[in-house]
């Protein structure tokens, strides 16, 4: 499953490019992209575990910038 | 601007003038400390919180602990105008990285507002505003004058002119009537329009072309993948120098004042800041700028394979050509040009083949379907018809061979259909493709920008495609081709070691698209899985952009190139002057939030156009 969040306050492009290092290293998440330009978060994680792993992401991004939030719809 | 960071541009303006005030202050010790911690707290509180929390959920390399380390370490040293001005030019390079690609960002947000707000839906004779993801296939939409088309159909009733410039960079309206598309995105000009949906809204072009834009930022490019990469190693090596420079020579020579001072140059030069936000900047600009000129590309990785391109090969119909047929010459052997186009067109009237179709418009008068007897297709060949009570045979030179016709070739090239009363041979029509009007200035571009081979791939007969070839320039042609066979050509073209851009429309198209470095589809109005296998998309269709996407790209890669020079260079410069001494922290300033404007606004120059 593959989808897409908003991310709002991410002021930063290198919090950006950590966020995605670390997003990555998680385990059952296929694919992620932090792109500090639109401002998103796309992940791709195993169908049955990704509530589970988008749990986890937004740990990883309050880790690395804690103003920063996930918009969860 | 935002709140947040009008809020900052404040603090920063108070801070700038505490800072000056501090200076001016007649104090020296702790007192001149003091009146410079004051602008420093002013303006860096939020740093030294955040600093505080990245350390307690382990952010060691974090750049503002770094900073904030680096400025109490400046208060430490007794370095204080320096320690509250290096707070307050890291706070404003913050603070015109976030106005800056926020200004981008909203710019190309502008571009791609073609995101249509609401439909205006026929139902039960009555008028009703919906969300145009409501509308079925099918329904009727109404469409006012200014009004954005919703999702894509066919006219039913009236006509009016349409903007399609945010889909296609084309300024010229377009004019349409009854039977003729609309594109969702585009905007009706005048007159009112009564059109069918043809597409629910997220297949139509609209939504197609917005989840295009939107994803490109996920597909890196490979300057992109390694600035990051870089960008996670540089930061710890700056950091364990800044180290090793504070702690191990004034073991052995002493001053610990001045080897801190240079620890601390290597501190606030450790952001590779600059790099990490001016490249996918760049990129970002450089695929809004195309996206302005009706060009989708659809990853930052395409474009900067699309610089590198030194070989295009194209498709013909479709791609170099309209794709629609046009009777080009009459040659009658007996009757008279008019009398043999009417027995062909009588014979053709019913076929919906495209070149039967051309023979029937040029015949253009009216063709009485009384005069027509018996019609029986030869697959391959042509038909038999019984027009005015004789046998007819119109096809090709094999079907004039199986008659017995007496027949010849033309000496023009073309689609060449012969037409036979029984044995008697009677002449033939010539049918031609026409070239788009700029497919020559487009070969000639490509030329321009140093592109080596141009090469033909064309399913069409040699004679034809070399024709096209001569005609516009290109260097190679191979004809004849089956598309499997042109993914065979492809990849020999490929196995020469030549960066490869494939340009074409059609359906059969697709392997051949997803096979080259860049497969650049035209007709981002036709073909969805030419579209869908592509990475570069045309929105209207015209061979001259292909040279433009390819400077663009170009431009982009060179501005790439220059911030990472740049950046790199002065930054290994100060560190180099740092470690002998011979740099002050003012010029560290300079190394971080310096470079980081300059890389910005160099980036920013990718959103400006590009001349074709």
């Amino acid at each position: 499953m593959k989808k897409t969040f908003k991310l709002e306050d991410l002021d930063c492009a290198n919090c950006a490019a950590k966020m995605e290092t670390a997003i990555n290293k998680l385990e059952g998440v296929q694919k992620a992209t932090v792109s500090f330009m639109t401002q998103k978060l796309t992940l791709e994680a195993e169908d049955d575990k990704f509530d589970e792993v988008l749990k986890a992401a937004v740990k990883c991004i309050a880790k690395v910038e804690p103003d920063c939030r996930v918009i969860l719809k | 601007m935002s709140r947040k960071q009008k809020k900052t541009l404040l603090r920063i303006g108070l801070a700038a003038l505490l800072l000056v005030g501090a200076a001016l202050l007649p104090v020296e010790g702790l007192w001149k400390a003091l009146a410079f911690a004051v602008p420093w707290l002013v303006i860096g509180w939020d740093v030294l919180w955040d600093a505080v929390r990245g350390i307690a959920h382990g952010q060691v390399f974090d750049e503002k602990f770094l900073m904030a380390v680096a400025t109490i370490g400046a208060f430490a040293i007794g370095e204080y105008p320096e320690a509250a001005a290096v707070m307050l030019f890291y706070q404003i390079g913050e603070w015109f990285q976030s106005v800056a690609v926020g200004r981008s960002r909203k710019s190309i947000a502008a571009l791609m507002d073609i995101r249509p707000e609401y439909a205006v839906v026929l139902r039960e004779g009555e008028e009703q505003e919906v969300d145009p993801e409501e509308v079925a296939i099918g329904e009727t939409i109404l469409l006012r004058p200014g009004e954005r088309v919703p999702l894509d159909g066919s006219v039913l009733e009236g006509s009016g002119s349409l903007n399609t410039a945010a889909l296609t960079g084309e300024s010229l309206p377009v004019d349409v009537g009854p039977g003729d598309r609309v594109i969702s995105g585009s905007i009706n000009l005048t007159g009112l329009l009564r059109v069918r949906v043809e597409s629910a809204y997220e297949d139509s072009t609209v939504s197609r072309i917005l989840e295009l834009v939107e994803n490109s930022a996920e597909k890196k490019a490979k300057v992109e993948s390694f600035i990051t990469r870089f960008a996670r190693w540089y930061t710890p090596c700056v950091v364990i120098g800044a180290l090793l420079l504070g702690l191990v020579p004034p073991l052995f020579v002493g001053n610990w004042g001045e080897w801190i001072h240079r620890a601390l140059i290597f501190l606030v030069v450790s952001c590779p800041c600059a790099l990490v936000v001016s490249v996918p900047l760049s990129f970002f600009g450089g695929i809004g700028g195309a996206s302005r000129a009706g060009i989708l590309i659809k990853g930052a990785n395409d474009l900067e394979t699309l610089a590198s391109v030194d070989t295009v090969a194209f498709d013909k119909t479709g791609t170099l050509t309209q794709g629609s047929f046009q009777v080009d010459a009459v040659h009658p052997r007996e009757l008279e040009a008019d009398a043999l186009l009417d027995i062909a067109a009588a014979a053709e009237s019913h076929s919906t083949h495209p070149v039967a179709e051309s023979i029937v418009k040029a015949h253009g008068g009216h063709i009485d379907p009384a005069r027509l007897g018996e019609i029986n297709e030869l697959a391959g060949l042509g038909l038999q018809a019984e027009v005015d009570g004789e046998t007819f045979y119109v096809g090709n030179g094999k079907l004039m061979d199986q008659v017995g016709a007496d027949w010849h070739e033309c000496h023009l090239p073309g689609t060449v259909v012969h037409i036979a009363r029984g044995k008697e041979y009677l002449g033939h029509i010539v049918i031609n493709d026409t070239l788009k009007p700029d497919a020559a200035s487009a070969m000639a571009a490509l030329k321009e920008l140093g592109v080596k081979r141009t090469v033909l791939l064309s399913g069409d007969r040699q004679r034809v495609a070399e024709a096209v070839a001569k005609d516009l320039g290109l260097d190679e042609v191979r004809a004849e081709l089956l598309p499997e066979q042109k993914v065979e050509e492809v990849e020999k073209l490929l196995e020469s070691g030549a960066k490869l851009a494939f340009v074409g429309d059609g359906i059969n198209d697709a392997p051949v698209l997803a096979r080259a470095d860049v497969g650049i589809a035209m007709g981002a109005l036709g073909s969805d899985a030419a579209i869908e296998s592509a990475d570069v998309v045309l929105m209207d269709d015209k061979p001259s952009r292909i040279a433009l996407a390819v400077k663009i790209a170009r431009k982009t890669m060179g501005i790439v190139r220059q911030n990472i020079a740049f950046a790199l260079g002065v930054k290994f410069i100060i560190l180099i002057l740092g470690a002998l001494g011979i740099a002050d922290l003012w010029l560290a300033v300079f190394g971080d939030v310096g470079v980081l404007i300059l890389a910005i606004l160099n980036a920013m120059r990718c959103l400006l156009p590009v001349k074709e």
